[in-house]
């Protein structure tokens, strides 16, 4: 411990980056327990997943691009587009913003040193990157990738003879990683906060993360036993799933919404904390209703795991069921309004500008009230008999999923960049790719939810003539969103070896990451802060 | 008028929550756009504090709860109608199953086409011998999963004669993107008289079975026709074709008295196809498989009859390689 503690002194100096451990080159990294490197580490793996699957969705969509066959046979599409979710959502959009950004500013905005828990930090990581490699082995193992959709209906996934089981046994895996992130953020955010860091002055961004950390363990654990269940029917033909057995299919679309659903809100929530963050900084001024905001989070915590039934409107449940799971989906649309409300009054009287970040967070906020107002009308339901698995749910879900999160991700990464890198990139490139992304995203799933209105069933791997302009049409729009989605990461990875030194506090924020280094130190600040004002507090910066 | 009774009720209110959601939308985005104008930093370098506003919060809380409440008031006024069937509909019971669709009707008659009066209601009883389909027909609104083990069920009446396609809306492997049917919209006098003579021909096939007919070729040309007909209404050609060309199975062409090498027990075999074999594959298709191709039949026990077995089985014998 002696020892250990003059290397710090030694060090105080030092940003993360440069501290020497007893590990050299990549171990420095995969074996390090210090939340910002971690939390680089999942930014590296999950954005590189990003990229893996949205070109694999470029591919999906030029085998759209004429009828019949295209590139692929429907074997190798059905094995896409279930790689292509399977990705996105367990490898990119569930871990995405919490270990990423959550992982590297939790413990920084609120004054601590690290998370609760370092080493089983690591874990998270390694059982996250386990379970990608379980994922992509199947590639290579009789049976090859799944065909199922990332959703494994049965009966269908005991049926195929692809490799279903060892793909949702690396989902289950992954499953333990967001659990132990939950438990480690739920932990830090109660026991280490510095002094004065009252649950008040907690910036909103950390709200958002205890919310969904609440989510992550509770139903987590469902999804688990779901996917468990999968397994023992494949292999020991247990028949919980199987009519012919006395078991029931639509058993297993319960038990996997109760999580998916709420996972919904694990991927979104700390998007809106991340929103939160941004437009007040942006602005200049404090957030408009602070608690209205906080506390919305809980309640769509809370509402988020009583509707998972309305993916199931006509599956074949009741129709009871069907009208009580329609009246609570709209309770959660109340929450979600008033932080909308509250996050464009946030701009009244402020002082914007329209940085990078805000503009890609302004444009999320519109993207992600399509997704909202598109939610309500799947929410009818008259309206989601017709539209239930059509492209317009995809189009939907992509405004949501898309639009809001990894959107939201992308602006993230733009506010943050230059304090995890201490380099700036170039913001004119950063401009440059906001009309590709924006023009190519609303015209690839703005034609999507109007084909699928048309009557477009998803997850078709061929289409009939009456779509076909439709389809060529959200093809070219994917070609544009790609470019723009290179043109911005491309230029962040420019600005790592070549970009401007980053100044401590580039766009004036006010919470606790803006008052140390770019990179901050090893254990975050050179004395603890001690807290006198709530979080969006931009007065001093006005007299300094 | 709508082509179904549904169609323009659903409409009406998807323009419903379409026009209040674009207003909102619209005021949302031209606040945003606006603020950033009007207070940009160089015009308003001083920002003003404002932590919240009591009664503006309550305001954009309860306004929207009472907005989507009538939305869920005007969707539950609709969707109990759908759910509440005619005492007086027509049944026709609706079978789905890796990749084709299959209607049976009160008098026992099968289609691969749903045949329908017009301005009756009909009640549909769906059911899947397999996985998971989605009996779905955009122009009508209306959709409902046919589930393996349950019989889920919904109601129409068409408004307008002509055809309309049919879909499988739930993902259901290989060939769910070519799982069609369509519906046929007839005036009621016209489908009337399809009815009895559909109804008819069923007779005469039962005929054949019964052995009624003194002339032994006459019985096996009917049988024959029958089979014709079968392997449409009952899925067969959704994967085997009858040109030679590979889908998901082998073809039927010249299959007959051919030599095929099968995988039995995980070991290969050589088999001649005969009465005996074609039989088998129907009943218990993945006994043996013929060699290159999935194990993805369904066993057809719980679909076909010992007589249409007999009747395709004449049909395939009828089907020559090449000329």
């Amino acid at each position: 411990m002696a020892s250990h503690a003059i290397t710090e002194v030694q060090h105080v100096e030092e940003n993360y980056l440069e501290v020497k451990s007893r590990w050299r080159g990549i171990f420095a990294w995969i074996f390090s327990t210090d939340h910002k490197r971690i939390g680089i580490l999942y930014l590296v793996s999950s954005l590189t997943f990003f990229v893996v699957a949205a070109t694999i969705g470029i591919f999906m969509r030029l085998e759209q691009l004429t009828m019949g066959e295209t590139l692929m046979s429907p074997d190798v599409y059905n094995r896409l587009f279930t790689l292509h979710g399977v990705i996105m959502i367990f490898l990119l959009i569930i871990p995405g913003i919490p270990a990423t950004f959550g992982n590297f500013f939790l413990p920084i905005q609120i004054g601590a040193k690290d998370v609760a828990f370092p080493r089983l930090n690591l874990l998270s990581w390694w059982l996250y990157i386990i379970g990608a490699i379980l994922a992509i082995t199947t590639l290579f193992l009789p049976g090859s990738l799944p065909d199922t959709g990332w959703t494994f209906y049965v009966p269908y996934a005991v049926r195929t003879g692809s490799n279903v089981a060892l793909a949702v046994f690396a989902a289950f895996i992954l499953g333990f990683s967001s659990i132990l992130t939950g438990l480690n953020f739920l932990t830090t955010i109660h026991r280490l906060r510095a002094p004065g860091m009252t649950w008040h002055r907690l910036p909103l961004f950390v709200w958002a993360l205890y919310a969904t950390a609440w989510i992550q363990i509770l139903a987590t654990p469902m999804v688990g036993i779901t996917l468990l269940l999968i397994i023992f029917e494949r292999v020991l033909n247990i028949g919980i799933f199987d009519p012919t057995q006395g078991g029931d299919p639509i058993l297993f679309q319960h038990l996997f919404w109760i999580y998916s659903h709420p996972a919904v809100y694990i991927m979104v929530l700390p998007g809106f904390g991340v929103v939160s963050e941004i437009i007040p900084t942006f602005s200049r001024r404090t957030i408009f209703g602070y608690k209205l905001i906080a506390y919305s989070s809980l309640s769509i915590a809370l509402f988020g795991s009583l509707v998972w039934g309305h993916h199931m409107f006509v599956s074949g449940e009741s129709d009871t069921a069907n009208i009580i799971f329609s009246f609570l989906t709209f309770f959660i649309a109340v929450p979600t309004a008033i932080k909308v409300f509250n996050w464009t009054a946030t701009l009244y009287k402020g002082s914007i500008a329209l940085e990078p970040p805000m503009l890609y967070v302004l444009s999320s906020i519109f993207l992600f009230a399509i997704g909202g107002f598109t939610g309500l009308m799947q929410a009818t339901l008259p309206i989601d008999v017709h539209v239930h698995d059509t492209y317009f749910v995809v189009g939907h879900f992509h405004y949501t999923m898309f639009g809001g999160t990894i959107w939201v991700m992308l602006a993230g990464l733009l506010y943050w960049f230059p304090k995890m890198t201490g380099r700036m990139y170039n913001k004119k490139v950063a401009y440059l790719a906001w009309p590709f992304m924006f023009i190519g995203f609303n015209v690839l799933y703005g034609t999507m939810m109007y084909m699928g209105w048309k009557g477009m069933p998803r997850r078709y791997y061929d289409h009939l003539p009456e779509f076909h302009t439709d389809h060529v049409i959200a093809t070219v729009g994917s070609w544009l969103l790609y470019i723009g989605i290179l043109i911005l990461l491309g230029n962040l990875v420019y600005a790592l070896y070549r970009g401007a030194k980053a100044p401590d506090n580039p766009w004036g924020g006010a919470t606790l990451e803006w008052k140390t280094t770019s990179p901050p130190p090893l254990e975050n600040f050179t004395q603890e802060p001690v807290i006198k004002h709530e979080p969006y507090y931009f007065r001093e910066e006005d007299n300094g | 008028m709508g082509a179904s009774n549904f169609t323009n009720q659903v409409d009406n209110v998807f323009l419903f929550i379409l026009v209040i959601s674009v207003v909102l939308l619209i005021g949302i985005t031209a606040a945003m756009i606006y603020f950033v104008i009007k207070y940009r930093r160089s015009k308003h370098p001083n920002p003003v504090d404002i932590h919240g506003n009591v009664l503006l919060e309550v305001v954009w809380t309860v306004v929207p709860f009472f907005i989507v409440m009538g939305f869920f008031y005007y969707g539950v006024v609709d969707y109990r109608e759908m759910r509440n069937i005619p005492e007086d509909a027509m049944e026709v019971e609706v079978m789905g199953r890796m990749w084709s669709w299959m209607y049976t009707y009160p008098n026992g008659v099968q289609t691969d086409t749903l045949y329908v009066p017009l301005n009756k209601p009909i009640k549909l009883k769906i059911k899947s011998v397999d996985v998971i389909h989605s009996f779905y027909v955009p122009a009508f609104r209306i959709k409902q999963d046919a589930v393996p083990g349950m019989e889920t069920k919904m109601w129409f009446k068409a408004q307008q004669e002509g055809q309309f396609q049919v879909m499988c809306a739930e993902y259901c492997g290989d060939r769910h993107s070519y799982m069609y049917s369509q519906v046929h919209v007839l005036p009621e006098d016209e489908f009337e008289r399809w009815y009895a003579s559909a109804a008819a021909e069923v007779e005469t096939f039962a005929q054949a079975q019964e052995g009624a007919e003194v002339d032994e070729a006459a019985r096996l040309e009917k049988l024959v026709k029958q089979g014709q007909r079968l392997i449409k209404t009952k899925g067969c050609i959704a994967c085997h074709t009858l040109d030679g060309s590979r889908l998901v199975g082998p073809s039927f062409k010249g299959i007959w008295g051919k030599t095929e090498t099968v995988i039995a027990n995980g070991e290969e075999k050589t088999i001649v196809v005969d009465e005996a074999y074609l039989r088998r594959s129907m009943l218990e298709p993945n006994v043996e498989i013929v060699k290159g191709y999935p194990p993805a039949m369904p066993p057809q026990g719980s679909i076909l009859n010992e007589q249409e077995i007999q009747a395709i089985i004449e049909f395939l014998k009828t089907l020559k390689a090449e000329q």
